[in-house]
């Protein structure tokens, strides 16, 4: 109820819903949850990548890392290899900084996935600017990953615009709490960072399909660029999903953590990175307040250890319908 | 609990903090805001003579504890003497000696005083010791034949109309002040030139009526006196307490610029090896803060925790603290701005450093400047850009150009005759580096809007931490109370565990809020 108490104090809503604050994620969840010793884990995407390499969890496929300025010259001939494109990461970046998708050569440079060129000059400063550590956390200096682009999942198709949807799944204690599915857009060039301007689609946590989408803060029913309808689709493998997310959780030890995966046409669910540090924006997409979760996880004397049995307690908590 | 262990601390900060500032403000008095500024005198005596190539002795009476007056400062230039303070009987003596010297000579000893609002509780102390240590009644002194007889008449007549000392002492003032003198008078009167010979002959007639007096030398304190006189001063006792009379106009009592410099009628200079001694003396007067009076006087008090005060650097250190102790509470702002207001800015601190800045450039020409060197920083930066260089080689370039630009926006303003414009050389050019590079990153990664808006959150922050760093009563009450400091802390401490939402939140959120009832 929006009592008049309500509109003068609004964050008094905020706090009936449930809403997660900044401060709160970062005073209550993650200096709590997450040792900072674990950081390098997810910081570092070579590290995670082995992590979960060895313990047998699904990645795109590495294609070579780039740790020294004149190896970038060499690249090109190595890169040729791979006409279906590949995709350009900086190994300590951060929200989705600094990440290059191509999708196939060109005479004198590549394709971006957003149909430009790039000259194979630009693409070279691109990677040395990555190795200054200009997108790392911190500027210190960084390397680089070349991997597998990903040929998505043709349901998304519609849905997205020049670029990779992912899904982010916050996973507290182990336990899925939520999620969404972030659709690129013309204005993302590709990328799949709501701050970039994707479009965030919030997922019901029981059936896997999705809410409606929320863009630049409006609702949104319909992809701005395709016209594809966001809402009501069904995501495939779903409950793989949920259950990566929560072993990508166990393989790193972090309490509280996003998870990022994709769906390739191929190999179905992989695990693209994980954040230390998830958004806020995913209670938009829901919108849902996340505390409310979270604390119906935190009154949890003891959290099961298998994953079926706490995908089971993320289904039975939380009531995923829109408030 | 986490949060009780964070509160008790807090708790026990503003405790200490609070507890030390009453204690400074009501038992040391310390101003707690800033008060108008205390007239301070400055008094410097000069002492010049010619040596002799002998062992030379120089001896110079010193005020001590003169009534009315603080002393805050004193100091001497003694050059190659040695110096050595003692006191005898009611004053203070200052002794220079060297083996040799030659020529003209000249020593220095300055003096620094003011009148403290309430005088009682100086002269308390000092009202006791004179009642314990009562002057001997002087013996009747003998009078000259032909003078005698004038004598008792006119002690006669003046014990008549008078009750006690002080007024006996006043009728007699009067009678040899008038400008009618009787006889008597004139006769007493006849080989008097000077007026220490005129105070001498007073006494000589009070002790005739077992009075006891002493003179005093004072100095009468006027702005901008050059060579100013020691002169000869009366006092009577009353049994009680020393009572001062000025012989030239027979008033009672010290007024508020005389100065008794000694008591006694030894000459306050004198020499032993050297010759033609002579004192000078030179007044100003100018207004000094009333906080560091204030500060002297604790720090005569003996309070230990005077000890830790600010006060005691040198002056140039405290200027510096000044500024620094306005840190932290820019800090607090920032961390306020950012965790509860929710606005962004180019890093953490870059917004102190930039008001720090400002200081010195004053707020209109610091925006302007800050405005100009990140705007003409941004648009070389873009040029740069498309050389396509190495990171740091690019961020050294872009340093290089800020401060030519600096030099640049001097010489131009200069050479306009805006001379505030020079003060440009003080803004923190690494910090104006890094602003200029981050703001480039962000117009390029997420257009100019969003670069823009981050750079104006900046410069507004620096605004507001400026006008709060520079707001007197802060300022005072940090620099005279160091211990808010520790409030200053347990504030941000505890606006680190602030989990509730930040202002921007409440937009980021908006749509939440305008949901209906459901």
């Amino acid at each position: 109820m929006t009592s008049r108490l309500d509109r003068l104090l609004p964050w008094r809503r905020l706090l009936a819903l449930g809403i997660l604050s900044m401060n709160r994620r970062n005073a209550d969840y993650i200096l709590r949850y997450n040792p900072r010793h674990l950081y390098p884990l997810v910081d570092d995407k070579l590290k995670t990548k082995q992590l979960a390499l060895a313990a047998g969890v699904p990645v795109p496929e590495l294609y070579g890392v780039v740790e020294t300025q004149y190896q970038i010259p060499a690249l090109h001939e190595q890169l040729g290899r791979y006409p279906e494109g590949f995709v350009v990461k900086p190994t300590r970046g951060s929200g989705g900084e600094g990440i290059l998708v191509i999708t196939g050569e060109v005479k004198g440079g590549y394709r971006k996935s957003s149909g430009a060129l790039i000259s194979k000059e630009e693409f070279e400063f691109h990677l040395s600017n990555i190795l200054s550590g200009l997108y790392s956390l911190g500027g210190i200096p960084d390397s680089i990953l070349i991997e597998q682009r990903i040929d998505f999942d043709p349901i998304f198709q519609n849905v997205s615009y020049q670029g990779v949807p992912d899904i982010r799944t916050i996973v507290f204690r182990g336990i899925p709490v939520m999620a969404m599915i972030r659709l690129p857009t013309r204005i993302s060039d590709g990328r799949a960072n709501l701050h970039q301007g994707a479009i965030g689609v919030g997922i019901d946590l029981k059936s896997g399909c999705t809410l409606a989408g929320t863009w630049k803060g409006a609702l949104l029913e319909q992809h701005p660029d395709t016209g594809g309808g966001i809402a009501k689709l069904k995501i495939p493998h779903w409950d793989t999903i949920l259950r990566l997310s929560a072993a990508c959780a166990d393989l790193v030890g972090l309490g509280y953590i996003g998870v990022d995966i994709v769906l390739d046409r191929s190999k179905g669910p992989l695990m693209l990175e994980m954040n230390a540090r998830p958004g806020l924006a995913i209670q938009i997409a829901n919108r849902t307040g996340l505390h409310q979760r979270l604390k119906k996880i935190e009154a949890l004397d003891k959290v099961p250890a298998s994953i079926e049995d706490r995908i089971r307690v993320a289904k039975t908590l939380i009531d995923s319908k829109i408030i | 609990m986490k949060n009780l262990h964070l509160n008790l601390l807090a708790l026990i900060l503003v405790a200490i903090a609070l507890t030390l500032g009453a204690y400074k403000v009501v038992r040391l008095g310390l101003p707690l805001l800033p008060s108008e500024e205390i007239e301070v005198w400055s008094v410097e005596a000069r002492l010049s003579f010619k040596a002799k190539n002998k062992p030379v002795k120089v001896r110079l009476i010193l005020p001590k504890a003169p009534p009315g007056f603080l002393i805050l400062d004193e100091d001497f230039v003694s050059g190659r003497y040695g110096l050595t303070i003692h006191e005898e009987k009611h004053n203070r003596i200052a002794e220079w000696v060297v083996r040799r010297a030659k020529g003209d000579q000249a020593l220095y000893y300055h003096l620094q005083l003011t009148r403290p609002p309430e005088p009682k509780t100086e002269a308390k102390p000092a009202d006791k010791k004179n009642r314990r240590e009562l002057p001997a009644v002087p013996a009747q002194p003998e009078y000259p034949p032909d003078l005698a007889p004038a004598i008792a008449a006119l002690l006669d007549e003046v014990r008549q109309k008078s009750a006690d000392t002080v007024t006996f002492t006043r009728e007699l003032l009067l009678r040899l002040l008038a400008p009618s003198q009787d006889a008597n008078v004139q006769i007493l009167l006849r080989d008097v030139k000077t007026p220490h010979e005129k105070v001498i002959k007073i006494q000589e007639l009070l002790a005739g009526a077992k009075i006891s007096s002493r003179l005093i030398q004072v100095l009468t304190l006027q702005e901008g006196m050059r060579h100013g006189e020691l002169m000869p001063w009366l006092q009577v006792h009353n049994g009680e307490e020393w009572v001062t009379f000025d012989p030239q106009s027979g008033a009672s009592g010290v007024p508020d610029n005389a100065l008794i410099w000694a008591i006694g009628n030894e000459p306050v200079a004198m020499s032993e090896g050297a010759n033609s001694i002579k004192l000078d003396l030179a007044v100003s007067r100018h207004t000094q803060e009333a906080v560091r009076i204030a500060e002297q006087r604790a720090r005569k008090l003996n309070s230990g925790l005077m000890e830790f005060s600010l006060f005691s650097l040198p002056i140039q250190t405290q200027h510096v603290y000044r500024v620094l102790l306005m840190v932290p509470v820019g800090a607090l702002l920032i961390a306020f701005l950012r965790n509860v207001v929710g606005i962004r800015t180019f890093g953490t601190f870059m917004p102190i450093l930039i008001a720090l800045a400002f200081r010195e450039t004053e707020l209109l020409w610091g925006v302007v400047l800050f405005t100009a060197v990140v705007a003409l920083g941004l648009s070389f930066r873009f040029y740069l850009e498309y050389l396509k260089l190495l990171l740091v080689p690019r961020l050294a370039s872009v340093l290089i150009i800020v401060i030519i630009l600096m030099v640049f926006i001097s010489l131009l303003s200069h050479k306009l005759g805006l001379e505030r414009g020079l003060s440009v050389a003080l803004f923190p050019m690494v910090i104006l580096t890094m602003t200029v590079e981050r703001m480039a990153l962000l117009w390029e990664e997420h257009g100019p809007g969003e670069a823009l808006k981050q750079g104006l959150g900046s410069l507004m922050v620096a605004v507001l931490a400026f006008l709060l760093m520079k707001n007197d009563v802060l300022q005072h009450v940090i620099f005279v109370f160091p211990e808010f400091l520790l409030i200053v802390l347990a504030l941000t401490l505890l606006l680190g565990r602030y989990a509730g939402y930040r202002l921007t939140e409440l937009w980021r959120f908006r749509t939440f809020l305008s949901q209906g009832n459901q």
